[in-house]
């Protein structure tokens, strides 16, 4: 990591109070992101994922959501530095956020057009007319006819109250992309559209994506980089290839062993025995070891460090080391 | 119809249909669907979501009333059930749902859950009911220490394999399972499809198994209907059907599917629009609006015909389409019963 990359995390910690716990949801997670490529962050509920994009943008629950630790440099600014006002120039200017569930992220008593309008006049000050007709463009790029800027989400389907919440994230043309599950409440077919439609946009507006999934058939499309995350930690970083030809990690390799794939024929799917480490207890030694089928004493007593096995490829075990 | 061997069939659909009254006309939900499950396969039904399937699932175990058509359950005619009868039925016929957070009764225990089917049926004396409860729970693997949780308490895992346990404890025949993973992380995906399987190798289950997920959907089923707004486009084993996808709609369902293999990426057939309402459709095929082949004949009512040997398809231009694959497929078909042919042969030889 040579200083000068678009988007890096570093030591990122992030910790929630809930009814007098402290849960634990993102222990020291470091990353970085060159201009233009795509970044999976992949796992399972819980893991953190969700909890990283919303640290970049700094839109964890107040005042649940501390960031303990760590920096977020993008763009050579700290993020985590800046004042309100600052930051509100960042989100929805310079990054921006598509959320999972489209029938929740808009608001049901405005027209889906002003909405997107909102977003750019919001960042730029420009006629009204002229908005609008940015947000027509918008609509019609996500494939939806600009006549229906002035309808409601509920006049529009699942599918289409996606792109429209894509559109709105796009409206400013943004440097960053946090998709959050952009796909998962959609059908595979308007989720094929939906995806084919993100790598439109990065081709021709040049935006980076962090997609956040727990589908690794998505991420097999769509994905330059992978980071596996398990209990708020990346246990397996590297380029797709090296990640889905030589997965390294006992959990990685679970992952792939667990989804019924096309192209196997494998009778019984290698399940993952028992369930993630509550987050709310402190783990000594590695967070997979309790599930883990190559676990010994030195992993339950000491912590691995992310460690490269092969040039850009690291992994957060020590049996992978040797 | 072609039979290769006698059929022992579990559960027949005859022509169902099923419409609900809304205000803007008549929703289509299940229109004219007639399907044959055998004893102990597990039949597919995918599409996408509004499809129909869920109704379908729901109306052969009598959760709501056809509006018409028959269903025949052990060569029994039981579309109309009496109280009598619906009773004996819901020890023949259940159903795991898709939510294991909101089909479970919050304010019952694990144990109680699971024990209500037996005290409402009298199935089990009293004096065994504690034994059956625990051998129930064994059999779907929770743990005992578990017994007095309440569903809140345990992770959706666990609490699938409760909806599971409660729809076995009386030792049903057919099950329906209503995207029973769909809400389940990838890892707790598979101990529960695993759990399914073995359980069926076990108890000689017959599943009708219900999602839109083509993946889990080919590791599961022997094979697989697939619908498109209420009605059945297409049949087939699943394995062939995935070699042979026939159906313009079921291609293009196979196309979108993402695969981690990335030396098989395959490009997507272009779907256009999305999925069309079911209310008052219009004769002809549903799919058409949809559809990259369309052409006039499509909106002419179409029919499920029989392409190859149990492989139906619902399309007036497949066989001009497809006239490789069947032709494929067919030499297949051949070279398979020559094998057959021979084998039986030498088992008769064999035998005398």
């Amino acid at each position: 990591m040579d200083g000068n990359e678009f988007l890096e995390v570093k030591d990122l910690v992030v910790e929630y109070t809930s009814g007098g716990r402290v849960i634990h949801a993102v222990n020291g997670i470091s990353f970085s992101l060159e201009k233009g490529k795509n970044l999976a962050l992949v796992g399972e509920t819980g893991a953190g994922k969700t909890t990283v994009a919303k640290s970049i943008l700094r839109i964890l629950p107040d005042p649940q959501g501390v960031i303990k630790n760590g920096s977020i440099t993008f763009e050579n600014q700290n993020l985590l530095k800046l004042n309100g006002s600052e930051m509100r120039k960042v989100r929805g200017k310079k990054i921006s956020m598509v959320f999972q569930d489209p029938m929740t992220a808009l608001n049901p008593v405005k027209t889906v057009g002003y909405q997107i309008t909102e977003v750019i006049r919001k960042h730029d000050l420009i006629a009204k007319k002229d908005a609008i007709e940015q947000a027509k463009k918008m609509l019609e790029m996500v494939g939806i006819p600009g006549e229906r800027y002035y309808e409601y989400p509920h006049q529009f389907s699942g599918g289409m109250k996606q792109r429209v919440v894509i559109a709105m994230a796009l409206a400013n043309k943004p440097d960053l992309l946090l998709a959050d599950e952009p796909t998962t409440a959609l059908d595979v077919t308007i989720q094929a559209q939906v995806l084919e439609m993100m790598s439109n946009l990065k081709e021709t507006l040049g935006t980076s994506i962090i997609l956040i999934t727990h589908d690794l058939g998505i991420v097999a499309k769509e994905c330059d980089i992978v980071a596996v995350v398990y209990a708020g930690e990346i246990v397996e970083y590297g380029d797709k290839e090296s990640v889905f030809r030589n997965p390294a990690h006992p959990y990685t390799k679970g992952l792939f062993g667990a989804i019924p794939d096309l192209h196997s024929n494998a009778r019984r799917l290698a399940n993952i025995e028992g369930l993630p480490p509550d987050p709310s207890e402190p783990l000594t030694g590695c967070c997979f070891h309790p599930r883990c089928k190559y676990a010994t004493d030195k992993c339950a007593a000491n912590k691995p460090e992310l460690m490269e096995i092969t040039p850009g490829h690291l992994c957060r075990c020590f049996q992978s080391a040797n | 119809m072609i039979s290769e061997k006698k059929r022992d069939t579990l559960v027949e659909i005859d022509h169902l249909k099923k419409y609900f009254d809304v205000a803007a006309g008549t929703v289509h939900a299940v229109d004219d669907i007639t399907m044959k499950i055998d004893r102990g396969e597990t039949m597919g039904i995918v599409g996408e979501s509004g499809c129909g399937k869920s109704t379908l699932g729901r109306n052969i175990i009598h959760l709501q009333n056809p509006t018409s058509g028959n269903i025949i359950f052990e060569g029994k005619d039981v579309t109309r059930p009496d109280a009598k009868e619906l009773k004996r039925l819901r020890g023949e016929m259940q159903i795991i749902f898709q939510d294991p957070y909101s089909s479970l009764n919050p304010r019952m225990t694990v144990e109680e859950t699971i024990m209500e089917p037996l005290i409402l049926t009298n199935r089990v004396p009293k004096e065994k009911m504690d034994a059956e409860t625990k051998r129930i729970m064994d059999l779907v693997g929770i743990a005992r220490r578990v017994r007095q949780s309440y569903p809140h308490e345990l992770d959706g895992g666990r609490r699938q394999r409760v909806g599971i346990g409660r729809a076995l404890a009386l030792d049903p025949k057919f099950i329906v399972c209503d995207e029973p993973v769909s809400a389940l992380d990838v890892s707790i995906q598979a101990q529960i499809l695993n759990l399914l399987m073995d359980l069926q190798d076990e108890q000689g289950l017959t599943y009708m198994f219900i999602t839109h997920d083509m993946s889990v959907v080919r590791h599961i089923s022997n094979n697989i209907s697939v619908m498109y707004l209420g009605q059945l486009v297409e049949t087939n084993e699943t394995k062939k059907l995935f070699n042979y996808p026939l159906h313009p709609y079921t291609e293009s369902l196979l196309s979108a599917i993402p695969t981690i293999d990335l030396d098989h990426q395959h490009e997507r057939i272009k779907m256009k629009g999305e999925i069309t309402s079911p209310i008052d459709p219009k004769p002809g095929c549903r799919f058409a609006a949809r559809c990259p082949y369309v052409k006039e004949e499509c909106h002419q009512p179409q029919k499920l015909e029989e392409i190859l040997p149990r492989h139906f398809v619902s399309c007036c231009r497949v066989r001009e389409l497809r006239k490789e694959q069947i032709g494929r497929a067919m030499r297949e078909f051949e070279i398979e019963r020559g094998k057959n042919h021979a084998k039986a042969r030498e088992g008769v030889d064999n035998g005398q």
